[in-house]
C-alpha cells in the first residue's frame, strides 16, 4: 500500500484541502469501526503518539492514537492557515507543516512563483522531504491550488518544479481550479495562463475544475432539495457537497458546499488504491491509462451521484441513470461537453454495490453516443471499488481524456490576449526580478501548441483515419 | 506427482482461490457416484497433486505474488475461514506499489528486482513435492503485474527447472475494456510466453460472462461469478483421470500427458477449454443427460466455435471428403468451421466407458497433416465432479482462438501506428522494436492457425 502527501497552496487550494481532511477523516472512520490503524487510513495519514515529545514518533500499527495528515500546508498570507489552525481541524495538522507569509502574493503570479519561489525554497523542501520520510512507499503528490491568484497558481506551480527535481519517481496530481468567466481577479487570465506553461511541462496529471460548474452543480442540488418534490426522502450526509461534522454549522457559503464537491472528487479518485475491491486501480494507473501522449494529460471529471434518496430499493435504473448523467455537460466539473467532443480515452470508476455486469451493461449503452478516437475506440478503463462514500450505496468518478477542456484554454488564451494587447498591469509582473515578457510569450506559445493538438485530434472525427497495413508473414 | 501453482496479480491471485476451493470442494463431494475405494484412490491423487499437509491441514501447494498487498491479504484469510484448506503461511510475495498496468514496469522493473525472492518462494514449494510434475501459472493478459512478471517469472522458470512443465493460465479481457492498454500488455505478453511456456490454456472474460448470464442465470454477474465458472472449467479439466491401468489408478504425469496429446507442435500453442453441462446450481437435480447427447453438443461447439452449449450454431458442418481443401471454400464456410490440431475429451461420471467418441475421430475435424489417431484422446473416471452425474470437458488446440487473436493483434497496431500510449513503456526500457517483435511473433501464429 502507498502514501499520498496532499500539498495545499493559498486560499483556494487550503480551503478545498481542508473540507477533504474532513471527508477522509470521516470516511475512514465510517470504514474503521475498530479504531486499528490500517494500512487505507496510512495512505492519507499517519499514526502519532503526541504523548512523545519531539517529532511526534509515528506508530505503524495499532490502535489509532492521534491521526495526523500527511500534509503541507502553503500560503503566503495568514488569514486562511491560521483559521485552519485554530478550527476543529486543528489537531489534525502537524505545525510544523506549513508555510505562511504576512503579505500575500498580490494576485500576481511572479510574486508567487518568483519571489516565494526562491525565499522558500529551502524550506519547503525540507517540509516536503519529512513529509516523504514519514512514509513508507510515496507514491503520489496531490498539489491543490486555483490558477487565477497569485499564491496558488505562482508558487503552486513553483513546487510542481521542485517535487519534479527531488521526488521524480513520484507522481504530481494538480487539482485546479480555473476562473469562470465572471472572476473578478482582473489579473487572473495572467496568472492562469503562466501557471498553465508549468503545467504542461511539470504536472503529470492534471484535475482541471471551475467555479461556474461546481455553482451549477450546488444549484441544481439546492433546486431538488428544496422544491419539496423529492425534498423529505434525500438523505443528509449523502450531498456530494456535504461536509462531515465538524463543518455542518459553517455552511451557508456557498463555497464550501463547492470545495466539498472537489475534496470528493479526491476520495473518490484515491479510493480503490486504499480499499479492496474485485478490480482495484491504483494512483499509477490513472496516468498510464488515461495519458497517451505525455502533453495531454488534461482529465475532465464528473463525479455521481449528487444526491441519495432514501429510499433504499434502488432498482437498476436509478444505477444506471447514474451512468448516464455521468457523461452529460451538467455534470462535469469544468465547463465542458465530453458527449460532443472526441474521446482519447475514459476511466470508469466505482464505488459501492456495483458489479462487473452492471459496469459492462452501461458501457454498452453509453459506447454508442461517445466518440472515441480511431485508435483507442474501446478505451474504457473500469475499476471496481467495494467501499460505497459514507451516505450512499454506490458512487461513479468518470474520468475523460476529451478535447472537450480545448473551449476551456481556448477561452483563457482570449481573456489573456485582450488585457495582454494593452499591456493591462504588465508592469506589476515586469518589475518582479526574474520576469520578462518572453516569460509571457513562451506561455502562449505552450498553450497554442496544446490548443494545436487538441485541434489534430478533432479533426480526425469526422475523416476516416487510414489504417496502416498490418505486417504480412511468410508462412 | 505434484503442480505447483503460481498466482500472479490481482487476477491470478483471485482465480487461484477458487480454484483450489473448487479442487478441494469436488474432492470432499460426497456425490461420487461411484465406490468408496474409488472415491478415496480418486480423492488421493487430487490431494497429492494440488495440496500438501501440514499439522493435519489442506495446504494448497502455491505461490502468491503481487505487487500491491491488498488482494493477496484478501485471499489469504478468505482461505483460512473457510477452514478447509489454507494457503502456506509464508507462500507469498508482496511489495508496496503495484504495476500501474504497465507490462513495461512487471517485466522490467519487479521482474529483475523480485526475481531472487520469487524464485525462492517456488523453490520452497518445489522442495515440499515428492516429485514435481510442473507449473500452473495463472495470470491475466491485460494489467501489469500479471502480464509482465508473470512474462518474465516463466522465462525464469524455463531457466531454472528446465525439465518442469509449465502452463499459464490465461484471462483474455472483455473486448470493450477494462484496462485500455490492454492490447499493448497482451501482444507484449502472449508473443514472450510463446517463447518460454509450453502450453497456454486461455479464457475469455466475454465468454465466461455470457456462460455466467445465460446458462447459469445470474442477474448482477460479479467477478467471484466469472472466477467460480472458470475454477469449475479448471477443476473438470486437472481433477485425476484414469490412467492406463483403469478403475482406482489415476494418472500421474497430467501435464505432460496434456502437453504430449494437445501441442504437438511449438507453433500451435493456445488451448480453450469448453465444458458441458454448465449451469445453476438449483437447476442441477433436474437434469438428466445421456453421454450420447452430452458429446453430440460437444462435438457441435468444437466444430462451430460455440463457447457454451447454448445458441449453438448446428448448420456448421465439417466439410465433406473428396472436395477441395477448404482455403479454396467460400469464405463463409471456412470462417465458421472450425478445424482442430488436437483434441481431448475428459469424461466423469456414470457408465463412463459405455460413451461412444467415435464423433470425435472423424478425419474431417482435423488438420490434414495429423490424423484422428494422434490427435484425438480421451480421458475418463467413473467419479463423477461436484456432484454432475454426467459432464464432459473437451481442452481443444484448434482455432478457437485465431478471430480473437487477430483482433487484439488489430487494435494493438491501430493504437501503436498512433503511437499512443508507447511512451509509457519506453519509459521503462520496452522499445518500439519490442513492440515489432511481439507483432511479427503473432502474425506467424495467427497465419499458422489460419492455414490450419
Amino acid at each position: 500500500m502507498t502514501q499520498s502527501v496532499v500539498v495545499q497552496v493559498g486560499q483556494c487550494g487550503n480551503q478545498i484541502g481542508c473540507c477533504f481532511w474532513d471527508l477522509a477523516l470521516r470516511e475512514h472512520a465510517t470504514v474503521n469501526q475498530k479504531g486499528i490503524y490500517d494500512e487505507a487510513i496510512s495512505s492519507f495519514f499517519r499514526n502519532v503518539d503526541t504523548r512523545v515529545v519531539g517529532d511526534g514518533s509515528s506508530i505503524s500499527k495499532g490502535i489509532i492514537r492521534s491521526l495526523k495528515a500527511r500534509a503541507v500546508l502553503v500560503d503566503m498570507e495568514e488569514g486562511v492557515v491560521n483559521e485552519i489552525l485554530q478550527g476543529p481541524l486543528r489537531d489534525v495538522f502537524d505545525s510544523k507543516q506549513l508555510i505562511t507569509d504576512i503579505s500575500g502574493s498580490g494576485n500576481n503570479w511572479a510574486m508567487g512563483h518568483k519571489v516565494f519561489g526562491s525565499l522558500y525554497r529551502e524550506q519547503i523542501l525540507e517540509k516536503l522531504r519529512k513529509s516523504a520520510e514519514h512514509c513508507d512507499c510515496l507514491q503520489c503528490f496531490f498539489i491543490i491550488h486555483s490558477m487565477g491568484g497569485g499564491t496558488g497558481s505562482g508558487f503552486g506551480t513553483f513546487l510542481l518544479k521542485v517535487l519534479e527535481d527531488e521526488f521524480p519517481e513520484v507522481y504530481r496530481f494538480v487539482t485546479a481550479v480555473y476562473p469562470s468567466s465572471e472572476d473578478d481577479v482582473i489579473t487572473s487570465p495572467y496568472n492562469s495562463l503562466l501557471a498553465m506553461k508549468e503545467l504542461n511541462e511539470h504536472a503529470d496529471c492534471v484535475l482541471p475544475v471551475d467555479n461556474q460548474s461546481l455553482f451549477d452543480i450546488i444549484s441544481k442540488i439546492d433546486l431538488v432539495v428544496s422544491s419539496g418534490k423529492l425534498g423529505p426522502l434525500v438523505k443528509p450526509d449523502s450531498l456530494v457537497t456535504s461536509g462531515a461534522r465538524a463543518f455542518k454549522k459553517q455552511h451557508k457559503k456557498p463555497f464550501d458546499a463547492m470545495n466539498n464537491i472537489v475534496a470528493n472528487l479526491l476520495l473518490h479518485l484515491t479510493s480503490s488504491a486504499r480499499f479492496e475491491g474485485s478490480l482495484n486501480m491504483d494512483l499509477n494507473e490513472i496516468s498510464m491509462n488515461l495519458v497517451p501522449f505525455p502533453q495531454l494529460h488534461y482529465l475532465v471529471s464528473s463525479l455521481m451521484p449528487l444526491y441519495t434518496l432514501a429510499d433504499v430499493n434502488i432498482p437498476p435504473r436509478r444505477l444506471d441513470q447514474m451512468f448516464s448523467d455521468a457523461f452529460s455537460k451538467d455534470h462535469q466539473l469544468i465547463q465542458a461537453d465530453p458527449k460532443h467532443s472526441l474521446y482519447l480515452a475514459c476511466a470508469l470508476m466505482v464505488r459501492g454495490n456495483v458489479q462487473i455486469s452492471d459496469l459492462r451493461r452501461n458501457i454498452e449503452r453509453l459506447k454508442p453516443s461517445l466518440q472515441f478516437v480511431s485508435w483507442n475506440q474501446e478505451g474504457w478503463k473500469t475499476s471496481l471499488c467495494s467501499v460505497p462514500p459514507v451516505g450512499h450505496s454506490h458512487s461513479l468518478l468518470a474520468l475523460a481524456n476529451n478535447t472537450c477542456v480545448k473551449p476551456t484554454f481556448i477561452e483563457l488564451r482570449e481573456r489573456f490576449m485582450r488585457l495582454y494587447k494593452k499591456k493591462a498591469h504588465l508592469h506589476h509582473y515586469l518589475q518582479v526580478e526574474g520576469m520578462e515578457e518572453s516569460c509571457f510569450t513562451e506561455a502562449v506559445s505552450s498553450l497554442s501548441a496544446l490548443i494545436e493538438e487538441y485541434d489534430q485530434l478533432d479533426a480526425t472525427k469526422s475523416v476516416p483515419v487510414e489504417s496502416v497495413p498490418r505486417l504480412s508473414v511468410a508462412v | 506427482m505434484s503442480i505447483v501453482t503460481v498466482q500472479l496479480g490481482q487476477c491470478g491471485n483471485q482465480i487461484g482461490f477458487e480454484v483450489f476451493d473448487a479442487l478441494f470442494t469436488d474432492s470432499q463431494c460426497s456425490q461420487g457416484l461411484c465406490s468408496k475405494r474409488e472415491n478415496g484412490a480418486y480423492q488421493a491423487s487430487c490431494r497429492e497433486r494440488f495440496f500438501r499437509e501440514e499439522n493435519g491441514v489442506p495446504i494448497a501447494r502455491a505461490v502468491l505474488v503481487d505487487m500491491e498487498p491488498k488482494v493477496i491479504n484478501h485471499m489469504l484469510s478468505k482461505a483460512a475461514q473457510s477452514g478447509q484448506w489454507k494457503y502456506g503461511q509464508h507462500a507469498y510475495f508482496c511489495q508496496k506499489q503495484g504495476s500501474g498496468n504497465n507490462w513495461a514496469y512487471g517485466y522490467s522493473v519487479h521482474g529483475p528486482k523480485h526475481k531472487e525472492s520469487i524464485m525462492n518462494l517456488i523453490q520452497k514449494e518445489v522442495e515440499k513435492c515428492d516429485s514435481l510434475n510442473g507449473f500452473f501459472i495463472i495470470m491475466s493478459m491485460a494489467g501489469g503485474t500479471g502480464s509482465g512478471l508473470g512474462a518474465f517469472l516463466t522465462q525464469q522458470l524455463q531457466d531454472h527447472y528446465s525439465n518442469a512443465l509449465k502452463m499459464n493460465q490465461i484471462i483474455w479481457p472483455y473486448g470493450t475494456g477494462e484496462v485500455i492498454v490492454q492490447n499493448y500488455n497482451s501482444i507484449l505478453t502472449l508473443s514472450h510466453l510463446y517463447r518460454s511456456s509450453d502450453a497456454l490454456l486461455v479464457h475469455e472474460n466475454d465468454a465466461i460472462h455470457k456462460i455466467c448470464a445465460k446458462l447459469m442465470n445470474i442477474k448482477q454477474i460479479s467477478f467471484r461469478d466469472l472466477n467460480q465458472v472458470l475454477a469449475h472449467q479448471l477443476g473438470s479439466v486437472f481433477q485425476p483421470t484414469y490412467s492406463g491401468e483403469g478403475s482406482c489408478h489415476y494418472r500421474r504425469n497430467p501435464l505432460g500427458d496434456l502437453m504430449e496429446n494437445l501441442v504437438p507442435h511449438p507453433e500451435f500453442k493456445m488451448l480453450g477449454v469448453r465444458n458441458i453441462p454448465q449451469m445453476s446450481e438449483n437447476s442441477l437435480p433436474y437434469s438428466a443427460f445421456t453421454w450420447a447427447g452430452l458429446l453430440k453438443h460437444l462435438r457441435q461447439m468444437l466444430i462451430s466455435h460455440a463457447k457454451m452449449e447454448e445458441g449453438i450454431d448446428w448448420q456448421v458442418q465439417p466439410p465433406l471428403p473428396g472436395l477441395p481443401p477448404l482455403g479454396k471454400m467460400s469464405l463463409t464456410r471456412e470462417q465458421r468451421f472450425n478445424t482442430s490440431l488436437a483434441n481431448l475429451v475428459i469424461l466423469r461420471g456414470r457408465d463412463v466407458q459405455s460413451a461412444n467418441l467415435e464423433g470425435f475421430k472423424d478425419p474431417a475435424l482435423y488438420t490434414s497433416w495429423l490424423g484422428p489417431a494422434e490427435a484425438f484422446s480421451a480421458w475418463k473416471t467413473q467419479r463423477a465432479f461436484t456432484g454432475y452425474e454426467r459432464s464432459a470437458a473437451l481442452v481443444s488446440n484448434s482455432q478457437f482462438f485465431l478471430k480473437p487473436l487477430d483482433r487484439i493483434v488489430g487494435k494493438a497496431w491501430d493504437m501503436f501506428a498512433s503511437k499512443a500510449y508507447i511512451h509509457q513503456y519506453t519509459k521503462f526500457g520496452i522499445e518500439e522494436e519490442d513492440f515489432l517483435d511481439s507483432f511479427t511473433l503473432l502474425e506467424q501464429v495467427v497465419a499458422s492457425y489460419r492455414n490450419l
